[in-house]
């Protein structure tokens, strides 16, 4: 058993948005790129979903797609909005409620995983794990940065899932958190905001020096930094590059996986994320499950370019593909 | 995210409400990559030629109801879907004259998992 390819259709958000590609087309590329499994954001592709249940012929519409594209639906990623009341956080038996409900729409899609988002409270996870059992599926909590596997938050989530005996919790770790270079599209972004190149330059040498955050900030300042450069600057607090072979401690609870990448280029490289070490680290930990590509280039590049998801995404299952079969030797 | 895209290219239009209070419309996206339950929506803010409108005095339509910005606080059984294109009205003490207009359009967003609470500009110059 090997890494299998996937995609999350939030990584078309750009065409979906505009109208340029709905349902059937995104899941038909997925297909052609050989990703065979398919995240998705309820809300984001079912119309009226959460506020209204999602409607029957929209759920017939997605398994007859499935089945035409030999597809394989693994994802159902949930929101939560713990926030929905104004001055006030939605009690805690109500979030148990919701994430009830976001489990009975992952039945209807047949995803055998759910994915919750890393704010939400374990305690809250942990109250809906036995309707998850009953239901066959997992939540999985997205380790995403700033938040890492040696971080106190994500410490306690283990804890807790333990505790509970559970084995519908685990982890979706997001692989941005092994940013190990700052991306390329951020820094021409940001200076096309108006960041001077030399205060850009810094930031990106400070970033690969592995220079605390705070101590980045205060140099910028310094350098007369203002508005997109401190914007800049604050990236680095909510970024950071992880060790990969974190992961590896968790392996028994990882069950999904989203392959977040901001740009690969023309020679089929991510220029900020290891996905080579990812692959050999997910290899050596006996990881068979899903890579879901995560494009998260557009919102960098919108301002100056077309947006090309389908190519974004074309390169990185290439890599991927490349990547996964030269660890099976 | 999607900074650009708010506002619809070439939506303005003259409104009248049943009220016979006027103003201008445009065709708006939410700046997400979801959509949003409508109590989540913090605020709309509009200018027509660089004049900030009161908050009272914006509208958004959708799926054949209209709120103010206060009501849609409270509106728990709709949401302004990924993409789906609803209407921001800006009532205005006169009606518009026809011709180009300046139209700004602002969003905040209550997102419970994020530590800030975004709001999003788009402008554009728009012929009525």
């Amino acid at each position: 058993m090997s890494i299998k390819r996937g995609v999350s259709l939030y990584s078309f958000q750009h065409e979906t948005f505009l109208g340029k590609m709905n349902l059937e087309d995104c899941i038909r590329t997925c297909a052609e790129l050989g990703a065979n499994g398919i995240e998705v954001i309820g809300e984001q592709s079912f119309w009226g979903y959460p506020e209204q249940p999602a409607r029957e012929e929209d759920i017939q519409h997605w398994h007859a797609l499935m089945e035409k594209y030999g597809t394989t639906p693994v994802a159902h990623d949930f929101m939560l909005d713990y926030k929905r009341y104004k001055g006030r956080l939605m009690p805690f038996n109500e979030q148990v409620e919701s994430i009830k409900r976001d489990i009975d729409f992952a039945k209807r899609l047949g995803t055998p995983f759910l994915r919750a988002l890393v704010s939400i409270d374990p305690d809250v996870l942990v109250a809906a794990a036995p309707y998850a059992e009953e239901a066959g599926v997992k939540l999985l909590l997205e380790v995403h940065a700033p938040l890492h596997f040696d971080h106190p938050w994500i410490l306690r989530h283990a804890e807790a899932y333990d505790k509970s005996g559970s084995d519908a919790l685990g982890f979706l770790p997001d692989m941005g958190m092994f940013l190990e270079k700052f991306p390329p599209v951020w820094k021409a972004r940001f200076i096309r905001n108006g960041v001077p190149q030399k205060i850009a330059d810094y930031i990106e040498k400070a970033y690969e020096d592995r220079v605390l955050s705070e101590y980045v900030i205060q140099n910028v300042r310094d350098m007369g930094g203002v508005g997109p450069a401190l914007g800049m600057a604050e990236t680095l607090r909510h970024n950071a590059a992880y060790e990969p072979k974190r992961m590896l401690a968790h392996m028994d609870r990882i069950h999904n996986i989203h392959g977040k990448f901001y740009q690969i280029t023309e020679d089929l490289v991510e220029p900020s994320i290891p996905y080579d070490q990812i692959v050999k680290v997910l290899t050596e930990g006996g990881y068979n499950g899903y890579i879901c590509s995560e494009y998260e280039g557009n919102r960098w590049i919108e301002d100056a370019e077309e947006v090309d998801s389908v190519t974004q995404v074309s390169r990185q299952q290439k890599m991927l593909e490349t990547l996964i079969s030269q660890q099976g030797k | 995210m999607f900074d650009n895209k708010v506002i619809v290219e070439d939506s303005l239009a003259a409104e009248t409400l049943t009220d016979g209070s006027v103003g201008v419309s445009v065709l708006a996206r939410l700046p997400y990559y979801r959509g949003l339950g409508l109590s989540m929506i913090e605020n709309i803010a509009v200018t027509v030629d660089g004049k900030e409108i009161e908050r009272s005095k914006v509208r958004f339509a959708a799926h054949g109801n209209m709120w103010t910005l206060d009501e849609m606080e409270t509106e728990y059984g709709d949401r302004w879907n990924f993409g789906e294109k609803a209407k921001v009205i800006a009532l205005t003490d006169e009606p518009v004259a026809s011709g180009e207009h300046e139209i700004s359009v602002a969003i905040t967003m209550r997102v419970s998992y994020l530590p800030f609470v975004p709001t999003t500009r788009d402008i554009k110059t728009l012929s009525l």
